[in-house]
């Protein structure tokens, strides 16, 4: 037996699945946070049972990819599983439009009244056992978030039944309030400061004001927790406990020798650097976990927040009309904000976009112009010291290739892309346990993801020294780097480490010793080039060859014109 | 669109209809018709913008951007063009 979790977009069932298998799936709160199916497993009755998270979708004629991933589940179904049919108490309505059209089916359905702690404050009362005789199936209300009624919910899948109701498909909204009629009493509504809140980001005079301040903040917020955790924490515990420590094992293994120049490096003016030395256990550690890591922490603990906040869809509609100069509708904002973390998340949540030319330019712009969070702060340690006017020249070259990219994909690619037209959820207050294990499951996946590519990169870059392999390259390409983009010969070294892992091929410019002309113009090009490899498998998968051969080659022409264009424009 | 004050038409009801794109934000109506084809018609059914419906329109968007409506508990954004193929009749009686 499996069972299937089933419900209209954000009402709760990736944390009902996390509740349920323990396990650990991102949540928030927009419509379209889960866009492919993801299995789990739990015991009922001492059987362990299998149970899928499904995609959100309104109904069971599917619009957006999602959707359609939702009801392919559902019609490969084997004839002994259980649906869970996730329901919204507060949204009550919408929500039985779904359940009666599962109920059609004949599938087993159990419906799971979630949020019913919001019921409360928000006026509303649901008779539930009304519900269960009406509709002839179990309505167990539960709160996932903070797992009531959960295990009574559990109790009830057994009891899972294709109900006996029948209705007229043609009069269905009129059968519906008559369900609520019977089961739903609504008492007064507050107008609370979070509504007013809600209201006044999506109107233009203070929801514009409103976006400046929130991307303001966040950038801020992000800066201060990144360089606050860089400077008293990371740096210091790497300073003054593990460069002894490998100075002393620098002595042991004889700097010269060949797993001395891999495990510690190249010794800078007789002592290690934690940046340059570039052995797996000095920069191979120290990028990753004292440059990377801290920006990591604090991107996502800002970006987890805006989205259990429910602010994302709100800044989807305030942008809704820039996004569609570049052939998008303002949802795809949502993918370029996951995007500045890391790309491959971003890239697949394109999929809540409905037609293949929006996930194209979607996908190619992002994967083009959006920089993840580890290059961001490679980048920002980087150039930041040489005045924050530099920094500001990449985020605006970045930016404007942006919109200028999927204002020219828009104009050539054939076919219109449609309106923006989504659920804005009400703002919740962030439940903080549930967002300190959604910023932990992320910073989790960064290290497992991340650290064994950096450190395959830095045992790359090694071996292609020692080979003299980037020597060899750079000879070729020097017209290119050199003439072009205005780079030494080496940093090629860079863009061939960068298909692995960009923040270390940033870090690979450090013992160059560029100008800050140069490292504008090197790290607005890492940032566009080639997406890296992570980013590149998930373009390949979405996109299919052809597409990914297109959006490559987008990426490669237009780094380039844009490396020469600042080569040509920044004085040196 | 005007809706005539001319006596002639004493017996119209009091309400005007216009499309949701040109109600004005926090007017309140009931929707009346949906001139779109099958497709967007279910696809703003499920999000619950269909005829006999009671909305609140919370806000639209400069330079024909998307339009915010309210109804119950739920809000939903939907793109203008979308918008002014819902015709909404206004209640001129209880005009907020």
């Amino acid at each position: 037996m499996k069972i299937l979790l089933i419900g209209n977009p954000n009402v709760g069932k990736s944390v009902l699945f996390n509740r349920l298998t323990g396990a650990n799936v991102i949540v928030s709160n927009y419509p379209g946070t889960t866009v492919e199916f993801v299995k789990g497993t739990m015991k009922i009755a001492g059987r362990r049972t299998e149970l899928i998270d499904v995609p959100g979708t309104y109904t069971l004629d599917p619009v957006s990819r999602a959707e359609k991933i939702a009801v392919r589940m559902l019609e490969e179904r084997n004839h002994e599983d259980v649906i869970i049919n996730v329901v919204e108490s507060t949204n009550l309505e919408r929500s039985l439009n779904l359940t009666l059209q599962l109920i059609k089916r004949k599938l087993p359905v159990v419906v799971a009244l979630n949020f019913w702690d919001e019921t409360k404050h928000t006026g509303i009362s649901i008779d539930n056992k009304k519900l269960e005789k009406i509709l002839g199936i179990k309505c167990v209300p539960v709160c996932a978030i903070t797992a009531e009624g959960i295990k009574h919910l559990v109790e009830k899948i057994n009891d899972a039944k294709p109900a006996d109701y029948h209705y007229d498909e043609n009069k269905k909204w009129n059968e519906i309030a008559e369900i609520l009629d019977k089961v739903q009493t609504i008492t007064h509504r507050r107008y609370t400061w979070l509504k007013k809140l809600g209201d006044a980001s999506v109107r233009p005079l203070s929801g514009l004001p409103i976006a400046a301040v929130v991307m303001f903040l966040a950038f801020k917020i992000i800066r201060f927790i990144g360089e606050g955790l860089i400077t008293y924490i990371a740096e210091p515990l790497f300073l003054n406990l593990w460069t002894p420590l490998m100075t002393k094992l620098s002595a042991i293994l004889g700097p010269g020798k060949f797993l001395h120049d891999i495990l510690i490096g190249q010794l800078v003016g007789g002592k290690i650097d934690l940046e340059q030395s570039f052995g797996l256990l000095t920069t191979g550690l120290f990028v990753p976990l004292a440059a990377v890591l801290p920006y990591i922490v604090a991107f996502y603990t800002v970006l987890s927040f805006l989205e259990d906040f429910g602010y994302l869809p709100r800044l989807a509609v305030m942008v809704d009309t820039l996004m569609h100069r570049l052939g998008l509708h303002g949802l795809a904002i949502i993918p370029m904000m996951l995007g500045l973390g890391c790309n491959v998340p971003g890239i697949l949540s394109t999929r809540i976009l409905e037609t293949r030319r929006e996930r194209f330019i979607a996908a190619t712009i992002l994967a083009t112009c959006v920089p993840c969070a580890a290059l961001q702060a490679m980048v920002v340690g980087l150039v930041a010291r040489h005045g924050l006017v530099y920094l500001t020249i990449i985020y605006a070259a970045l930016i404007t290739v942006w919109i200028l990219l999927g204002t020219v994909l828009n104009h050539f690619i054939k076919g219109e892309s449609p309106e923006i037209f989504v659920e804005i959820p009400p703002y919740r207050i962030p439940y903080l346990k549930g967002l300190m294990k959604k910023i932990w499951i992320r910073i989790k996946w960064f290290i497992r993801e991340a650290i064994p590519f950096v450190l395959l990169g830095v045992l790359l870059v090694n071996l292609l020294y020692r080979l003299e392999i980037i020597q060899f390259v750079g000879k070729f390409t020097a017209p290119v780097v050199t003439r072009i983009l205005g780079l030494p010969r080496e940093a090629v070294g860079a863009l061939i480490i960068g298909f692995l892992r960009k923040d270390v091929a940033v870090g690979m410019l450090i013992p160059l010793g560029l100008t800050i002309k140069q490292l504008v113009i090197a790290s607005v090009v890492l940032a566009m080039y080639f997406p890296c490899i992570a980013t590149f498998a998930v373009l390949l998968k979405e996109l299919g060859v052809a597409d990914m051969i297109k959006a490559a080659t987008i990426m490669l022409l237009s780094s380039l014109a844009v490396g020469g264009l600042l080569n040509l424009i920044i004085p040196a | 669109m005007n809706v005539p004050e001319s006596k002639a038409n004493a017996d119209a009801p009091a309400a005007k209809r216009i499309t949701l794109s040109k109600m004005q934000a926090g007017q309140k109506g009931k929707i009346v018709e949906i001139n779109g084809g099958y497709g967007m018609t279910q696809k703003l059914d499920a999000l619950g913008i269909r005829v006999g419906k009671n909305i609140t329109k919370v806000s639209e968007q400069w330079m024909r951007g998307p339009v915010i409506v309210r109804q119950n508990h739920t809000q939903v954004a939907l793109g203008f063009g979308m918008a002014s193929k819902v015709m909404v009749e206004i209640d001129l009686k209880n005009k907020i």
